[in-house]
């Protein structure tokens, strides 16, 4: 790894391009953990982005019927649990009445996680059956969408709990994706929102409003419908935080507030952790270009 | 002979009927009842899956062979929420049904099979997932070297994009007005030019080359041009 | 005990696998059919990049945007898809033609793909090491047709070490992609005229869980350190897992994958990656049989158009954009929706 100058050791400087990885692990284990132990938090200023994805929510008129689908897994609910949470609580204070789905199996629990933390934590006058509904998952990634768009009730049977949807006032007359006044995919990959996209929004353009929540991985392949098809979009942590930052500030909680404030709070490792990489990607430079000038001095 | 030309029929019958039922009404349902060929045969092969899971970690037990100890696990943990699954052990009571047994709820964190997945996969997941940030920090030190022009350009890219995703971005630049003449210097700015035009027009031309590539795939396939995939046995 | 679980089982899962073939042929089959429709939608995403060209962001739209659901009553024909149906006849028209030209024997120049030039060199190594290839063929199932790639190129590595009386490992997070992968394995050794080496221990399923899947087989990386790495098929978040960790054993890797979020992580982290149409080129390279080759200039024929159209709609929105007067505008939206863009 190191270029020799054929007359001694090399440089430390040269020396530090073949540093051990541990040590790069080490450094970010603690670029990460620090922060969260010292509750470092920074502020945020909301995108255009997250204001799109809020104003989107908000233009819907309260009390309308909307679509919250979790689509991911416990793998990456760090990265998108936080939105979710911020959404949920944003629907539910705008007045909205919200179903639950989910296109990944083990998207479901999320859902009952932000409806148990989140929804009756700050809303608990909210029943079950009329203000919100779980549908759980269904197998079958996009065809489940392309079903939907056509015929909810074959698609969904039943509730979770094994309830006929035709007894469950909120989604009775819920005929297909154009019932719904908006469609929000919290989404880590296929399935997720990209297919929302190209089979729910291509079949009803206009019909509804479709956002979505991303890891910020996948950006760039949601990138290309936004704003047209997707009227907004949160990407990863910073997404989730400076959407916290605009439901908290119209809608704000008394107690246990920290629930609505996740994304901001993983921020403060985000921002240590991304130091951090600059920091190692000029040393990385560095190194190579003090073992190439020795190498050059030869 | 046979052995070989009936997959390929089986495989060129469903691609047309699929190709066929993409763009006639008429023929939708029988590229759903090919659709659930496969959910049949695949829940076949599910079982031929476990199988084999279940016999390469006998095989590994039984002869002690390296990291035998790691396939014991790997079976209890199979069994367990084999168990727990299909038998519903420890379910919570149903409210209508009471006295029947398979009414009862297990995916809550109060029934096994719940707690399982509640404090163990769930944990055991998101550390795997997590560890892409240490292994990102060591690719980015390996990768990312000013070694001519386009690597410039791309370590360029990544300092914008990193700074703008943090806070530090705001920190840095946010005094700028955003309708001053300056306001393309904002690292948010710059992010957004970055990702809506440069990565997307890449990444648009990425895609199209892949489903040209796809296409002529497929068709290899379909034609029996390509044959590499059946057993010559 | 032993004695069953090492005869009977194997004997009845081998003739299971038989069986399995054929969900391996429908699969394929649903794989390759969404993939011909896609590449309609190649054509169709022209529109939209040549419009982001001239307007901007505004107008962004999908790459590939599926058309609209089928709609409930049962015409012969979706109207509404007329444009897309044209598209693929005329992309899947120029892969016929350039095999039917291929095969009037005119020379075919087709580039040197490196990744794929380094499969010798790379399986060679592990063998004189002493240490195993491992093969991930993703983490798709035989719907997606990344993995039907991935096993194509499987064949290629499987002959390389059965030449070479290498030990290869693939372990599969779908059961049906081991079935596929034993058939294509064993193929392989018939066609290296060694058909008494095969053994399908070296080809097993671990999990449908991803984070499971990688866990297993970076553990098994680092326990065994093989001495080459191939990654060809469809991966998410574990392709930097696997690409980092074959780097710290000091392997060869050799990476091909379709999905662009992945791409920056292999490119970074392996020896050599097949970018996107390569790695859908490589079957047909490694193959060098003229009907094959033949199909990627096709391919080629079918980027000629889509730049084509790119061209064209780009020159019509700007002439709009600078002279609204001409219509030309109206033209632009009038190609776009008849392709369905």
């Amino acid at each position: 790894m190191h270029e020799h100058n054929g007359s001694g050791s090399p440089s430390f400087l040269a020396r530090l391009g073949g540093i051990d990885r541990r040590w790069i692990f080490l450094a970010m284990g603690l670029s990460i953990a620090l922060p969260i132990l010292l509750k470092l938090r920074f502020p945020e200023y909301p995108g255009p982005m997250a204001k799109a994805t809020f104003d989107a929510i908000e233009s819907v008129p309260e009390g309308s019927t909307v679509l919250v689908a979790f689509d991911y897994d416990p793998a990456s609910a760090a990265e998108l649990q936080p939105m979710a949470n911020a959404m949920v609580h944003h629907c539910a204070s705008r007045g909205h009445k919200i179903v639950f789905m989910a296109l990944w199996p083990l998207g479901r629990q999320l859902a009952d996680k932000a409806i148990e933390e989140v929804l009756l934590e700050f809303h608990p006058g909210l029943r079950y059956g009329t203000d919100y509904v779980q549908l759980g998952y269904q197998a079958g990634n996009e065809g489940v969408i392309k079903l939907m768009a056509t015929n909810v009730p074959e698609q969904y049977k039943t509730d979770t709990k094994g309830t006929p949807l035709a007894s469950l006032p909120l989604v009775a007359q819920i005929k297909s994706t154009a019932d719904f006044a908006l469609i929000a995919s919290i989404s880590a990959g296929y399935p997720g929102a990209k297919e929302w996209v190209q089979f729910a929004e291509s079949a009803n353009p206009e019909a509804f409003k479709l956002v979505c929540g991303s890891t910020g991985v996948q950006v760039s392949q949601l990138l290309p419908y936004y704003p047209k098809q997707l009227d907004g979009m949160l990407v990863a942590v910073k997404g989730a935080a400076e959407y916290e930052m605009l439901v908290e500030g119209k809608y704000p909680v008394e107690k246990n507030a920290e629930r609505l404030g996740q994304g901001r709070v993983r921020m403060g490792p985000q921002l240590v952790a991304h130091m951090l990489m600059i920091g190692l990607i000029i040393l990385g430079n560095i190194a190579m270009v003090a073992g190439r000038s020795r190498g050059g001095a030869r | 002979m046979l052995q070989r030309t009936i997959p390929i029929a089986i495989l060129s019958l469903s691609g047309i009927i699929l190709m066929l039922a993409y763009f006639s009404p008429l023929t939708t349902s029988w590229g759903e009842t090919v659709l659930g060929w496969f959910n049949v045969l695949a829940a076949v092969a599910f079982v031929l899956g476990a199988g084999n899971l279940l016999r390469v970690n006998l095989e590994r037990i039984s002869a002690q062979r390296s990291g035998w100890a790691y396939s014991a696990i790997t079976l209890v943990s199979f069994f367990a929420m084999l168990a727990f699954g299909l038998l519903k052990l420890g379910a919570v009571p149903s409210e209508k049904h009471p006295d029947k047994h398979f009414a009862g709820a297990y995916e809550g964190p109060t029934a096994p099979y719940g707690w399982m997945y509640e404090y163990v996969l769930s944990p055991l997941t998101a550390t795997m997932f997590a560890m892409l940030a240490f292994y990102v920090a060591s690719a980015a030190f390996r990768a990312f070297r000013a070694k001519n022009t386009e690597s410039i350009l791309l370590l360029g890219t990544a300092f914008i994009i990193l700074i703008a995703q943090t806070a530090a971005g705001m920190f840095l630049t946010g005094w700028i007005p955003q309708d001053s003449v300056f306001a393309f210097l904002r690292f948010d700015s710059m992010k957004i030019a970055i990702t809506e035009y440069i990565q997307t027009a890449g990444m648009r031309a990425i895609t199209i080359g892949i489903a040209l590539g796809v296409a002529a795939t497929s068709l290899r396939l379909i034609l029996g041009v390509d044959k590499s995939y059946l057993s010559k046995s | 005990m032993t004695g069953p679980l090492h005869q009977n089982p194997r004997e009845r899962f081998v003739r299971g696998s038989r069986s399995a073939a054929g969900a391996v042929t429908v699969a394929m089959g649903m794989a390759t059919a969404a993939a011909l429709a896609m590449s309609a939608q190649a054509l169709a995403s022209a529109v939209p990049a040549m419009q982001d060209a001239v307007g901007g962001a505004e107008t962004a739209a999908p790459a590939a945007t599926a058309a609209p659901v089928a709609p409930v009553e049962l015409a012969l024909f979706n109207m509404d898809r007329l444009g897309l149906f044209l598209a693929m006849v005329l992309i899947c028209g120029a892969v016929i033609g350039a095999i039917l030209v291929a095969r009037t024997g005119r020379p075919l120049r087709i580039r040197k793909l490196a990744a794929l030039e380094a499969v010798d060199e790379a399986v060679g190594r592990a063998t004189e090491m002493g240490r195993s290839v491992l093969f991930v063929p993703g983490i798709q199932d035989m719907t997606d047709i990344q993995t039907v790639a991935g096993v194509t190129v499987l064949g290629r590595v499987a002959r390389t070490a059965a030449e070479y009386d290498a030990r290869l490992e693939v372990p599969t997070s779908r059961s049906i992609v081991m079935t596929a992968a034993r058939e294509t394995v064993q193929a392989a050794h018939f066609a290296a005229g060694r058909p008494e080496t095969y053994n399908d221990n070296g080809i097993y399923y671990i999990t449908d869980e991803q984070f499971g899947y990688v866990a297993a087989v970076t553990g098994k990386m680092v326990r065994e350190k093989p001495a080459a790495c191939f990654y060809m098929g469809a991966f998410y978040a574990e392709s930097l897992l696997l690409a980092e960790n074959g780097n710290a054993i000091g392997a060869i890797q050799i990476a091909g994958t379709a999905e662009p979020s992945q791409l920056p992580f292999f490119v970074a982290a392996c020896d050599y990656t097949l970018i996107g149409e390569e790695f859908f080129a490589a079957s047909a390279y490694l193959s060098g049989e003229r009907d094959q080759l033949g199909s990627i200039k096709g391919q080629d024929i079918g980027k000629l158009m889509v730049a084509a159209v790119i061209v064209i709609g780009c020159a019509l929105a700007t002439v709009g954009a600078l002279f609204p007067a001409t219509g030309a505008t109206g033209a632009v939206d009038a190609l776009r929706s008849f392709l369905g863009g």
